[in-house]
């Protein structure tokens, strides 16, 4: 994690993490992590199952919490400031750092109150015509509009798996957060809906980081400017994605790239 | 398929070993699963003749009593007999007491006033030798049917003077005999009416003066012990509705508020473990336990009065809330964490996640709980009887404070009234109205399930 770790130097940092420990009940699940994740990169973990990607994940907006067992050590910052401390809304966390999730879960409403929730719940919009923008925006970005803007009045729950899912990234755009993390957000989904979602991806790099937990190499390969493996608890490796997949410098992350275990 | 079978039976001795053994295991398991199936079926088949068997039952003994003998009589209410002042009405600069109390005067001036008068008058027109069996005709009218008449007059002074063609109930005993349910071959002794009685009825009977009509008494009257006749379920059906009244003003919201906190947002520790077993219990407590502990508290100690449906409500309420929040919790524990996950992750607070996402989706469930709780309310007697609501109570409460009984206690002390071959009817009937108000109860609950069910 040396020179690679940074992109370049005109990039900045968004969050870091330092020392990083996660524990359920007496279990250890992550033993220690330091990563700096940059404004407007697409960054990737993978690593096999239980490894504790997704709970590192979890850490970076306090979704851990919800889990009484979960106890969190070390220091997360976002843009310098420590999402830990006490002082801290984890509300205004949240509306900063977005999450979509493994399985699309819309809300059992219409898909116009699935992406209006979030706005309202903020305070983003205060007229209707506010309100009716913000959907429509940000069913455009998740490239969901054109599909959709018939039956905006229509359960979300109706509409198909990568649909659902594009509909749950809409929803997270539209309280217009800084991150945003997707936990595995295409491991429930077929091939040609995963690739709308990566080319997505690709777009809402320009507004948004992103930190993309995958089971799917080629997928991190392909979306992700850096991608960090994990094993175990602790962070191997970290570096510029080509550089890890075609030249990783841990025998344990050729290991897993090259299919020997994981 | 038979060759490739044979082929692989042929093939080596111990796989066709071990094939015969799977054939031989099959046809144990092929039997067994017929026995089982036929062992279920037969359990419904026994369950469903039963409920049948209940049903032609009650609906059979309990039918009849929904209609009642009643005699028409033409009623002259005689100026000589029916003496009584003006009817008093507030005047200007009276206050409201001494109104009151001028009223009082003149309601009770009219019911020292000999209605039976006007009843046996009206009873000598129908029938031809009345005069030469006074007694006897004592017996045809219900006695209080003469309440009914002094009501009349109350209500409406004016007809004073006027004949009235009114439909009055006749004497339990007589509807009895008129329904077929005396065995006529009996001895004079055992026929329970007067071989005079026998003979008017049966000719006024014939003669139409005597209609089986639809009972209205049985659901406007309150019990009663002196007119059996007019014994009806009025005071019993209004004793329960206060206690549902209380019980799903109180057991309702506490339930679910407590299944909420105690699901989403307590602790797990030691002490919440100790509150669920708890009302676990609380969920397998004996219903006259209940009563006990609401004779002692409510009565006891809070001083509320005996017999009063608000005591039955709360102790019911008591009885409920585990139904309530056991039912609520489980409805809350069955919506997906998905749903929470993403409620929390847009930045909604617990308790937002919870109150517009959760609880909408539990509705159905909760709503589907909560009424089952209170129907099993509506049907409970054992505590009821323990803090004296198997009195008997002669009035139509007006307020959950006043005495009353409730219909499942009503049913209860009608089956034991002396008077056999009319109560058992009359019990029936009770059932039925019992009946039938749970059944709109539990209709109600699927009618909101599916209002509320949200498609996933």
């Amino acid at each position: 994690m040396s020179e690679s770790t940074v992109l370049n130097d005109a990039a900045k940092v968004k969050m870091t993490a330092r020392d990083v420990k996660v524990f359920y009940g007496t279990n250890q699940a992550i033993h220690g992590i330091d990563m700096d994740i940059m404004e407007n990169e697409v960054i990737a973990f993978i690593g096999p199952s239980g490894c504790g990607k997704s709970t590192f994940l979890r850490c970076l907006n306090r979704m851990n919490d919800t889990i009484d067992i979960c106890r969190v050590t070390g220091q997360i910052a976002l843009d310098g400031q420590d999402i830990y401390h006490p002082s801290l809304d984890v509300v205004q966390l949240r509306a900063q750092v977005g999450m979509v999730f493994q399985k699309p879960n819309p809300f059992p409403k219409s898909i116009y109150d699935n992406i209006a929730y979030g706005p309202k719940l903020h305070g983003l919009a205060s007229k209707k015509s506010d309100l009716d923008d913000v959907v429509e925006s940000s069913l455009r970005r998740a490239g969901l509009w054109e599909e959709v803007k018939d039956r905006l009045n229509q359960p979300g729950t109706g509409l198909s798996g990568g649909q659902q899912q594009r509909l749950c990234i809409a929803r997270t755009i539209a309280v217009s957060p800084e991150v945003i993390l997707m936990d595995e957000p295409c491991s429930a989904l077929d091939p040609i809906a995963t690739s709308i979602i990566e080319e997505l991806i690709a777009e809402l790099k320009q507004n948004f980081t992103i930190v993309i937990v995958t089971h799917n190499m080629q997928q991190a390969a392909r979306v992700s400017d850096r991608t960090a493996f994990f094993h175990l608890g602790n962070l191997i490796e970290l570096g510029v994605t080509n550089d890890v997949f075609t030249n990783p410098t841990q025998k344990r992350t050729e290991d897993y790239i090259t299919g020997r275990y994981g | 398929m038979t060759t490739e079978v044979k082929n692989l039976k042929g093939n080596a001795a111990t796989r066709s070993k071990v094939q015969q053994q799977v054939v031989n295991s099959l046809q144990k398991r092929h039997r067994q699963e017929k026995l089982f199936r036929g062992a279920g079926v037969a359990a419904v088949s026994i369950s469903i003749l039963l409920v049948v068997l209940l049903f032609v039952n009650i609906f059979s003994k309990g039918l009849p009593a929904f209609w009642q003998h009643a005699i028409k009589l033409d009623i002259y209410f005689d100026p000589a007999v029916v003496k009584i002042a003006e009817k008093p009405v507030q005047q200007a600069g009276e206050s409201d007491n001494e109104f009151r109390q001028r009223d009082l005067e003149w309601r009770s001036a009219v019911g020292m006033i000999n209605f039976n008068r006007l009843i046996v008058d009206g009873l000598q027109k129908v029938i031809p030798d009345a005069n030469e069996h006074r007694r006897d005709l004592q017996r045809i009218v219900t006695s209080g049917e003469r309440f009914a008449i002094r009501d009349l007059v109350i209500k409406d002074p004016s007809i004073i003077g006027s004949t009235q063609s009114l439909f009055l109930l006749t004497d339990a005993n007589i509807d009895v005999w008129l329904k077929g349910n005396i065995d006529r071959s009996l001895g004079d002794a055992q026929q329970q009416l007067s071989p005079k009685v026998r003979e008017w009825v049966e000719s006024l009977k014939a003669q139409g003066v005597i209609q089986n009509r639809f009972s209205f008494a049985l659901f406007m009257n309150p019990d009663s012990r002196s007119s059996l006749a007019s014994a009806g379920l009025a005071g019993a059906f209004m004793g329960s509705l206060y206690m549902m009244l209380v019980v799903i003003v109180l057991a309702i919201p506490m339930g679910v508020a407590a299944a909420i906190y105690l699901e989403e947002f307590a602790p797990k520790n030691k002490l919440t473990d100790l509150v669920e077993v708890n009302i676990n219990n609380l969920a397998a407590v004996p219903s006259i336990v209940f009563g006990l502990l609401g004779a002692s508290i409510f009565i006891g100690w809070f001083n509320l009065p005996m017999s009063a449906p608000v005591v039955g409500g709360l102790v019911l309420t008591l009885m409920t809330l585990p139904t309530v929040i056991i039912a609520t919790r489980s409805t809350l524990k069955a919506i997906p964490p998905s749903i929470r996950q993403a409620a929390l992750g847009l930045g909604a607070s617990k308790s937002q996640a919870v109150f517009h996402h959760v609880l909408p989706l539990a509705i159905p469930g909760i709503l589907t709980g909560s009424i089952i709780g209170v129907a099993q309310a509506l049907g409970e007697s054992a505590p009821l009887l323990l803090i004296g609501m198997k009195s008997f109570v002669a009035s139509i409460p007006s307020s959950a404070m006043e005495q009353s009984t409730a219909l499942p206690v009503q049913i209860y002390l009608w089956q034991g009234n002396e008077l056999r071959n009319f109560f058992e009817a009359r019990t029936s009937a009770a059932i039925i109205v019992l009946l039938a108000l749970m059944l709109s109860l539990n209709s109600l609950a699927i009618w909101l399930r599916k209002r509320y069910e949200v498609r996933w």
